[in-house]
Parts: structure tokens; C-alpha cells; sequence
């Protein structure tokens, strides 16, 4: 299983399987005079493929779907979770909307996609537009194996690491004070004005290296030709990157903005375990809200509706990235 | 495309410059892989170090420990239970990883190959799961499950996870099995083979890729699942690792090497599960798999 010098991986949808055609051919016994199949075999058949199905829809019904339904249900009621609930209709929609906490809520998973969708993929596109150029690719194994650790440890012990970086005896502060700069020196993760970038810069941690690999892949699938053909006409390196670049990597777009702006919107883990939302409300995320009102705040009527509106928000999202993906540049 | 064949405007550069710029561009791509690889790396050496240090001096977060304290891992292991909540969080993925990968390829296979009624309607329903996030679940899973006295057990977390994983499963065994020749099957079905006996024996021996990958990525999804543990299991004696790890940082918050010990030994299995299987994740993950 080693990854030599297999960075030219693309993203297909299925690693490929050996043509197989050799071993079915051989064992064929031809058969003769068979009917083709009538109505009730064909029936039969088709319920048979239901079957195939059903052991996936099932969970997916039962622990997916309708507890999804059941959530846009409780929304509509006031509810604490214990007590008889009482309808209210759209009012704890209204609540979301002029409730000053929740619009901060709404406010800063809007400044997380920033750092987890727009500046990795600034990163990870020019740092993978440089480093394609280079000629030899020895090591470029073991780069990626390195750039993709932080995709595959629990947020959790991300936010761990990063709490100990950011600590008042933290690797950041200790490196501020070795180059002089010690009076910026701070308690990150406890000061309302860095708080919140402090949280967002994890983020870009953890996906830059995933959108640099992934744009890397999609420079490898771009035809070499293209790019002497810009040189010839006189095309610099930055002429390349725009002109070239950037439009031929519209798959790679799509899937790096699906992903980062998912993790941003329904981010819980990490500002869970950085500052759980503090210092006061300035790093409260939905998430964050959804998981205080409804299992601490006694208000599972007004976190349903939160969840119901970042369910919507998030399928939106993928819903116009998708498209925006499928046009012609 | 066309328009970059066509002269552009560009007055082409002079000598000198472009040779300055072939030993910049031949320096640039060096240089940004290792500060990519020192900004990943270097949180991890500063936690790795930290875990090192005696129980009891102060802390600064770069700094050679005094003497190597292994003995921070085994007060984590015991003293701080992260044995057993290992333990549980093996027990849920040995649940969720088999019968997640099962499902996932029966309902592939079915999808990609079989005479499905109502085809692509059951299919956008399972695709509509990709954009529910578990914020979008768990109030009424927790109300639900601990009604039917669920909560606090293995089928109750494990069942929660493999319905949220079944909408990645569906789409990624369809779109591998689609890709396999149809006169596969064709050969198979005129051998008087059943569609089971087409799965199981012809299909399944030459899926080892896709399937592999769709068992890692959940193996570590299941691992690093954060929010339905932490509301579905209460009880703290059976908590899986990562919710342990977020409990215990509030209540042990400053003790840096212990809580940084239990947190390499909690993310150890999964760091192990990338790196034998690394081809298979990140391909997984560069097709745009990312759940929990």
C-alpha cells in the first residue's frame, strides 16, 4: 500500500478495478431456448432489487430522515424538554430572528467560512499552482501523507493541540516573545477580539493541506500543452495561473468549497473544545447554540428551529455550489 | 480554452528575467512544501513534548522535557480511563464499519446494476442525506432514542451512525460498481447466475479498492464521531474516546501532560488506520467524502 510518487491520484469517483471479463467468460455454458422473462419474473426481479435497498434505507430512514421531520416538528412547539409542549407556530423562527445571540451565532459561522472555505482555497490553490511547476516530484509521497494528517485526527484532539499553541505558555506566545515580539503576546482563545480568528485559523489548518493536494491533483490532469502553448504566446507565470489555472479547476472548486463550507456552517467540535462559545457569546457558532438551548437551555422548541435553518442553509449551499460547478466557464 | 491559443497582448519578457525566474520558480515549490509540512508538523511535536514533561513543572510550549515521563501514558491509560474508553470506541466501529459497508454496497449495487423501481427517486432521497448535518438530528435522536431506551447503548450510537453514513456508502459503491463492464454481468446472468451470486462472487472479488476505502473513511468517521456521542452515550463509563477526551478537557484543563498524553493515545488508532491505508483515505476524502 505504499503511495509511490502516486500523486497524480485524481479524484475518481472509484479506485479502478482489474479488468476482470476473463474468468466469467471462460465458466459460460451456453443455454438454449430460454423464454424471456415474463411479467411476474420481471415483478419478482424488481422486487428483489427493493430488497438490495431496504437494509440501507432503513437506518437511513429511521436515524436520518426522521428525525429530521421530527425536528421541523418541534420547532413549531415551545418546549423544555420535560413539561407538556405548547404550539406556537413560526414563533421560535421569529425568535431566531431577532434574537441578538442568534444572529451572532449566524454572524460568525459566516466569518468561519472565511477561514475554513476562502483562505484555504486561496492557499491551497496558489501554494499547488507553485509547487506543480516544479520539474521532479521526489517526496511528494510523504508530502502528502503529512498534509493530510489534520483530516484525519478527531477535532477534538485538533482543538487540544491548537489550545496548548494558543496557551499563555503556548508554543505562539513563546515564539513571539523569542523573535521580541512578546507584547503581543496574549490569551488568545480568551480575548473577545482574537477569539474568534484564533478558533477560525484551526479551521484553516485543518483543510488547507486537503485543498492543496486536491487542487495539485487537478493541475496533474490539465494537459501540459496548454500551458507551452500560453508560454509561447508570452504568457507569465501569473498570466498562466489566471487564465489556465483557475477555470480548469473547476471540479476541484466544487468539491473543496462543498466540503470546507459544510465543515464551517455545522462546525461544533472544535469552538466546543477551544472556548465553548466564549469568552461571553463571541465565538458562538449554531452549532454551539443548538447544543446549549437544547440540552442545557431547556428551550428545545427554539433549538430545533436553529437546527431546521442550518439544515436548510447547508443544503442550500451544496445546492448552488453544485450548480455553479455544472455551467460551462 | 480557445482564446489562449490566440496571441494575447503579453509583450514576451527579457532573457535575464526569465532565468532569475526558472531559479525563483525552482526554490518557490521547496520552500512552501516545508513550510506547509513545519505548520502541520510543529503543533504536533509541541503536544508530543508537552506530553513528555514531569506532572508537575511549569510548562512553556516548545521546550525539550526533563527527562522522558512515559509514565503520563500509563496514568492516562488507567487513572484516567482512556483504556476503556479506547475499548468502547473500538466495540462502536467493530458495530458500525461491517454493517455500514454491507448496506452501502447492497444499496450500490442495487442502484448502479439492478432493475430498481423508482430508481432515481430513491436515490436523490438517499443524496439528500449528504447535506444534513447531525446538528440537524440529535435533539430528536436523544428524545427518541432514550424513549426506547437506547441511549447509553452500543445499537443505539451505532445505529445513529451508520443511517448518517448511508448517503456517502450508496453514492460511492454506485458510482464504483457503475463503472464495472456490463458484459460482466451479462456473462453472468446468461450463466443462470442469481443477481446475489453476481455480487458475492464475480462483482465483490474485484471491488477490493472501493470497498477498502469506503471502510476506512468510516472506520475513521466512527472514530472521530464528536456530537452523537456526546449526547447519545451519558453514562461516563461508556463514553467512546473523543467524547472522554472533551470531557476530561474541562475537568483536567491544566494538566498539560496528562491531557496531552490522553490525546495522542486517542488519536494513536486512527493515525494508524491512515497511515497503512493512506492511498485509499485520501482518495476517499478528494472525492468529497467529509462527514462528522
Amino acid at each position: 500500500m505504499t503511495t509511490a510518487d502516486r500523486l497524480t491520484g485524481a479524484p475518481a469517483p472509484a479506485p479502478g478495478a482489474p479488468p476482470p471479463a476473463k474468468r466469467a467468460a471462460g465458466s459460460t455454458v451456453p443455454r438454449h431456448g430460454r423464454t424471456p422473462p415474463s411479467d411476474r419474473r420481471r415483478r419478482r426481479r424488481r422486487a428483489v432489487a427493493l430488497l438490495y435497498l431496504l437494509p440501507a434505507l432503513l437506518p437511513y430512514t429511521l436515524f436520518a430522515v426522521l428525525p429530521m421531520l421530527h425536528t421541523a416538528y418541534l420547532s413549531l412547539f415551545d418546549w423544555d424538554g420535560v413539561t407538556l409542549p405548547s404550539f406556537t407556530g413560526l414563533g421560535n423562527y421569529r425568535r431566531i430572528v431577532t434574537d441578538p445571540q442568534l444572529r451572532a451565532a449566524a454572524w460568525h459561522a459566516g466569518a468561519l467560512i472565511l477561514f475554513f472555505s476562502v483562505l484555504p482555497i486561496c492557499v491551497g490553490l496558489v501554494s499547488a499552482a507553485i509547487v506543480s511547476r516544479r520539474a521532479g516530484r521526489r517526496g511528494t509521497a510523504l508530502v502528502r501523507t503529512v498534509l493530510f494528517l489534520p483530516q484525519v485526527i478527531p477535532l477534538v484532539a485538533v482543538g487540544i493541540l491548537w489550545r496548548w499553541v494558543y496557551a499563555d505558555d503556548g508554543t505562539l506566545n513563546q515564539a513571539l516573545r523569542a523573535v521580541g515580539l512578546g507584547g503581543l503576546a496574549d490569551a488568545w482563545l480568551g480575548s473577545f477580539t482574537w477569539a474568534l480568528p484564533a478558533v477560525g485559523l484551526i479551521g484553516t489548518w485543518v483543510v488547507s493541506g486537503l485543498c492543496m493536494v486536491l487542487f495539485l491533483s487537478g493541475t496533474q490532469r490539465i494537459d501540459q500543452e496548454i500551458y507551452e502553448a500560453a508560454r509561447m504566446d508570452g504568457a507569465g507565470p501569473v498570466r498562466e495561473f489566471t487564465a489556465i489555472t483557475v477555470p480548469l479547476l473547476r471540479p476541484e472548486f466544487a468539491v473543496a468549497l462543498s466540503i470546507t463550507v459544510i465543515a464551517a456552517l455545522s462546525s461544533f467540535d472544535l469552538v466546543y473544545i477551544t472556548t465553548g462559545g466564549g469568552p461571553g457569546n463571541s465565538t458562538v457558532v449554531p452549532g454551539i447554540l443548538i447544543y446549549r438551548l437544547a440540552f442545557g437551555g431547556g428551550a428545545v422548541g427554539v433549538a430545533s428551529a436553529l437546527a431546521v435553518v442550518l439544515t436548510a442553509v447547508i443544503s442550500l449551499a451544496v445546492l448552488v455550489i453544485n450548480r455553479l460547478s455544472r455551467e460551462a466557464p | 480554452m480557445t482564446s489562449l491559443t490566440s496571441p494575447t497582448s503579453l509583450t514576451s519578457p527579457a532573457s535575464t528575467t526569465s532565468t532569475a525566474r526558472a531559479v525563483t520558480g525552482r526554490l518557490a515549490a521547496p520552500v512552501v512544501l516545508a513550510l506547509f509540512m513545519a505548520a502541520v508538523l510543529v503543533p504536533f511535536a509541541s503536544l508530543l513534548l508537552a506530553s513528555l514533561q514531569p506532572a508537575s513543572a511549569p510548562l512553556t510550549g516548545f521546550a525539550l522535557p526533563h527527562g522522558l515521563h512515559f509514565e503520563n501514558f500509563s496514568r492516562a491509560w488507567s487513572a484516567a480511563g482512556f483504556g476503556t474508553l479506547l475499548r468502547s470506541s473500538v466495540v462502536i466501529a467493530l458495530c458500525v464499519v461491517p454493517a455500514a459497508v454491507v448496506c452501502a454496497t447492497l444499496a450500490g449495487y442495487a442502484l448502479a446494476t439492478l432493475d430498481v423501481p423508482g430508481r432515481g427517486k430513491l436515490y436523490a432521497y438517499l443524496l439528500l442525506g449528504l447535506s444534513i448535518p447531525t446538528e440537524g438530528t440529535i435533539i430528536p435522536l436523544y428524545y427518541d432514542l432514550r424513549a426506547a431506551g437506547l441511549t447509553n447503548t452500543v445499537p443505539g450510537l451505532a445505529l445513529a451512525e451508520i443511517g448518517a453514513f448511508m448517503p456517502f456508502g450508496a453514492f460511492w459503491m454506485r458510482a464504483h460498481f457503475a463503472t464495472m463492464p456490463r458484459s460482466l454481468m451479462e456473462a453472468a446472468r446468461l450463466d443462470g447466475a442469481s443477481s446475489w451470486a453476481t455480487l458475492w462472487r464475480i462483482l465483490l472479488p474485484n471491488s477490493r479498492p472501493a470497498v477498502t476505502t469506503l471502510g476506512v473513511l468510516y472506520f475513521v468517521w466512527s472514530w472521530n464521531q464528536f456530537l452523537l456521542p456526546l449526547i447519545l452515550i451519558q453514562d461516563p463509563a461508556r463514553r467512546t474516546a473523543p467524547a472522554g477526551l472533551g470531557f476530561f478537557t474541562g475537568q483536567y484543563g491544566v494538566d498539560v501532560p496528562l491531557l496531552a498524553a490522553a490525546t495522542l493515545i486517542v488519536i494513536a488508532p486512527v493515525v494508524l488506520v491512515y497511515l497503512f491505508f493512506q492511498r485509499h483515505f485520501i482518495s476517499g476524502v478528494l472525492s468529497g467524502a467529509l462527514k462528522g
